[in-house]
């Protein structure tokens, strides 16, 4: 190999000061068990960021090795160094030191799954070529001798040049401390002592260097000159200038002739990966157990497909029934510390801000909790037994004939519980347009905060009447879920021949073998989950509850509380008992709904009446809709006020008023084809602070998420005036 | 005979592969190359994608990638 251009640190300089000075860059590939492994050597000394203008995870840990400390960056999986996904071209820029911000590697810690040599040494070669010192961990031989497969240790460690292997299991700990110990003397360690792989390109790309003055690396050279193509080389080519273009393309002809660069370099390098194994695996044939055989019954087509749908129904079962009765204690829990906190303090501005402001904010954002952390413990886990990239592979076929992927159908399912949670798991989803129109059509999906506004509309107006067996309110409902999921299939549909045109990705998915999953691992990624969602999307929906909270308070009128006192001392004087305090809660029902209709939200609510008076709506559901378009499952909470009922009005007195609400004409507000349009417009809207915050997030842009509210609000707008248009016409 | 075209348990050695497609060409990366042996072992709901063993590892692919790839069949048991 060529002379090695590493800087030297020895261990005795390290134990200075207990801060990591020297980084070692955790590499390996996807499902390798690099994640596990990063957990057990770090421990909880770990944080999370992001990398710059990405939403790239960056996990970084300290591990104590001997007296060294050492700072772990766990890199997203990737299998080769030619990167074609975001995450990929992290990993590499990580490596070659390209990446602000991070420090560049003094060396490499790489994660061969046991049981995938093949793979996993095509990407140890490439990594040796960067002339780091470098450990390589052997993980999973447990499942190895599982499996049959046995490995010479020394022999392969010879095949690497010196390089130091340990056999680890990450889950047991077993290797572990062999491991620490070769990353303490890894900063000092020699170079392999191994022949170059490919001289000629190593020449060719050292020529290329010095004629540049060195101003870009020989082994970024190399990257650039074997994958045109790739998101980091297309970034040093572009470095490399035009005039450079035409000695690129002389060198590569010289090189590969008429042979694509990338082809090339896979033919290479596993040609020496097939010599190592030959030479240092023996394969016995795999034990066989009732636990393998039902796995591999598992695998074909229709007990699969099964199995997918049995696992779908556990996880949304468990998503509503679990979280439910938690969030409803939430939910009971805010409202009873608001009015105490509201019955400690003199009635005024402070007291609204703190119960129905503050409480209430923090509250509608804790109300997600249950949901999502049931939901990641489900998808972790499921992540992490390998079942994840089999139910995408198994329903690949049926989502891309509506637009999406087979990565999709978590994300799309999860959305029926919350959006949130569901947009948060695209990141599974390596296309980056497969994964945007995820985003786009989750939203779509009936979520747990429709529901409610579903069964009070229902309840009250569409009558409790079959047809044969077929309950009518109960058509209604699934023909609102029916509505959601073809809005959301036909937005991805319309996505993939407009915005997000492009060719399809190709489809390949290594399908890691079933295993058990980590307790310690899947705690750890839960705990990530929740808090990037309490720090990101959090602030924005306590943000915004303050908000509308304020809009609707301000401004008091004098007025309306001068009245409310003088006819409360009316009906004091002659008023006694139950009739007293049933008439005083009254006009203080009364008095509320009287500020909120002179309030901002009141006012903006009939300054919007003519927008919405085509739909069917008076001022009081257009407040409604305006309020509830952070989170609409606060619409009925101001109904409940705007209809004099108090803000915490069981659905059957709200539903009798609603009924009884006229215009002043004494036409009925609320007609049939009035409901229908505003179930329409419910089902379609994006009124959902949270999940903008999060779509924002997750593609790192304004443009998604204002682009699918405006979207959704057309869509459920011209949805509510047709039906109503023409059910009233 | 193609990649696509194995039946259910039977091996296949590659022979030679259509590379001017790049997509064919990431899948070489993760070591679909000559010499390379797959068993095809099921398919997807709706018959794609195909999933085959690799060095005892499962991958899956579609079809219309599958197709670039020429193999001779290997006896079963072989």
């Amino acid at each position: 190999m060529a002379k090695p251009s590493v800087t030297r640190v020895s261990v005795d300089q390290i134990t200075v000061s207990r801060r990591p000075s020297v980084s070692i860059a955790v590499v390996g590939n996807p499902n390798s068990g690099k994640s596990t492994l990063f957990n057990r050597l770090t421990g909880l000394r770990q944080r999370t960021a992001n990398y710059p203008g990405a939403t790239v995870e960056k996990h970084v840990g300290t591990a104590t090795a001997g007296k060294a400390v050492l700072e772990l960056i766990d890199l997203p999986g990737t299998f080769s160094l030619s990167a074609h996904s975001t995450e990929e071209r992290i990993a590499v820029d990580v490596i070659l030191g390209r990446m602000p911000g991070t420090n560049p590697p003094a060396g490499i810690l790489a994660v061969v799954d046991m049981t995938n040599l093949y793979q996993g040494l095509y990407l140890v070669q490439q990594l040796m070529e960067l002339e780091l010192p470098m450990v390589v961990a052997l993980t999973m031989s447990d499942a190895a001798d599982l499996k049959g497969l046995r490995v010479d240790i020394d022999a392969l460690q010879a095949r690497l040049g010196g390089v130091t292997v340990c056999p680890v299991v990450a889950t047991t700990g077993q290797g572990i401390k062999a491991l620490r110990q070769a990353l303490a003397e890894l900063p000092g360690s020699p170079q392999p002592d191994l022949p170059a792989f490919w001289p000629e390109l190593n020449k060719a790309a050292e020529q290329l260097s010095a004629e540049l003055q060195g101003s870009v690396r020989r082994i970024e050279i190399e990257r650039a000159l074997l994958d045109g193509s790739g998101e980091t080389e297309q970034e040093i080519l572009g470095r490399l200038g035009k005039d450079r273009d035409e000695r690129v393309g002389e060198v590569r002809r010289e090189l590969f002739g008429d042979e694509p660069p990338l082809a090339r370099e896979a033919r290479y390098r596993y040609k020496w990966v097939r010599e190592i194994l030959d030479e240092v695996q023996q394969r016995a044939p795999p034990l066989t157990t009732w636990g393998s055989r039902f796995i591999a019954w598992l695998n074909r087509p229709v007990p699969g497909t099964i199995g997918l749908f049995v696992v779908m129904a556990i996880v949304f079962q468990a998503v509503f029934a679990w979280a439910t009765p938690m969030m409803d204690a939430i939910d009971a829990g805010t409202v009873a510390l608001g009015s105490f906190l509201a019955s400690q303090m003199p009635e005024g501005a402070l007291a609204s801000l703190l119960s129905d402001g503050i409480v209430a904010g923090v509250g509608s954002v804790i109300v997600f909790l249950p949901q999502i952390m049931i939901l990641f413990l489900f998808i972790i886990l499921l992540e992490d037994s390998g079942y994840l990239a089999r139910a995408a592979y198994l329903m690949d076929r049926v989502m891309r004939s509506v637009g999406l992927s087979g990565q999709s159908i978590i994300p799309m399912i999860s959305s029926f519980a919350c959006a949130v949670p569901g947009i948060m798991a695209t990141r599974v989803i390596p296309n980056r347009r497969d994964r945007i129109a995820t985003m786009l059509a989750a939203p779509f999906m009936t979520c747990s905060a429709r529901l409610p506004v579903y069964a009070l509309l229902i309840a009250a107006f569409v009558p409790a009447e079959s047809i044969g067996w077929i309950n009518l309110q109960g058509l209604v409902l699934l023909g609102l879920y029916l509505l959601g999921i073809f809005a959301g299939v036909l937005t991805a549909l319309l996505l993939r021949v407009t915005a997000l045109r492009g060719p399809k990705p190709p489809f390949a998915l290594m399908l890691p073998e079933f295993r058990k999953p980590n307790l310690r691992t899947v705690l750890m990624q839960l705990w990530g989950r929740v808090k990037v969602f309490l720090r990101r999307a959090g602030t924005v929906i306590f943000a915004v509850a303050v908000i509308v909270w304020a809009l609707a308070y301000y401004p008091r009128s004098d007025t309306v509380a001068w009245e409310l006192a003088e006819q409360q001392a009316v009906a004091e004087a002659s008023l006694t008992g139950g009739a007293l305090s049933e008439a005083l809660q009254g006009l203080e029902h009364q008095a509320a709904a009287d500020q909120l209709a002179q309030s901002w939200l009141g006012r903006a609510g009939q300054a919007v009446e003519p927008v919405f008076r085509p739909l069917g709506w008076d001022w009081k559901i257009s407040a409604a809709v305006i309020a509830g378009f952070p989170a609409r499952e606060v619409v009925i909470a101001v109904l409940g006020t705007v209809y004099a009922l108090g803000d915490a009005a069981d659905e059957a007195t709200l539903a009798q008023r609603l009924k009884s609400a006229t215009w002043p004409d004494g036409a009925p507000v609320f007609t049939l084809p009035m409901v229908f349009g505003l179930l329409i417009f419910y089902a379609c809207c994006l009124q959902c602070a949270a999940t903008l915050a999060v779509i924002q997030r997750e593609t790192n842009s304004w443009r998604w998420p204002v682009f699918a509210w405006f979207y959704m609000s057309t869509i459920g707008y011209v949805g509510a005036l047709l039906v109503y248009q023409l059910g009233s016409g | 005979m193609t990649l696509a075209s194995l039946g259910r348990g039977q091996k296949g050695v590659i022979r030679a592969i259509d590379t001017s497609d790049p997509m064919v060409q990431r899948l070489m990366v993760l070591g679909l190359v000559e010499g390379a042996e797959l068993e095809y072992s099921s398919a997807a709901i709706g018959g794609d994608p195909l999933e085959f063993r690799l060095f005892g590892n499962a991958i899956s692919l579609r079809k219309e990638q599958a197709r670039h790839f020429t193999v001779s069949p290997l006896p079963n048991g072989g």
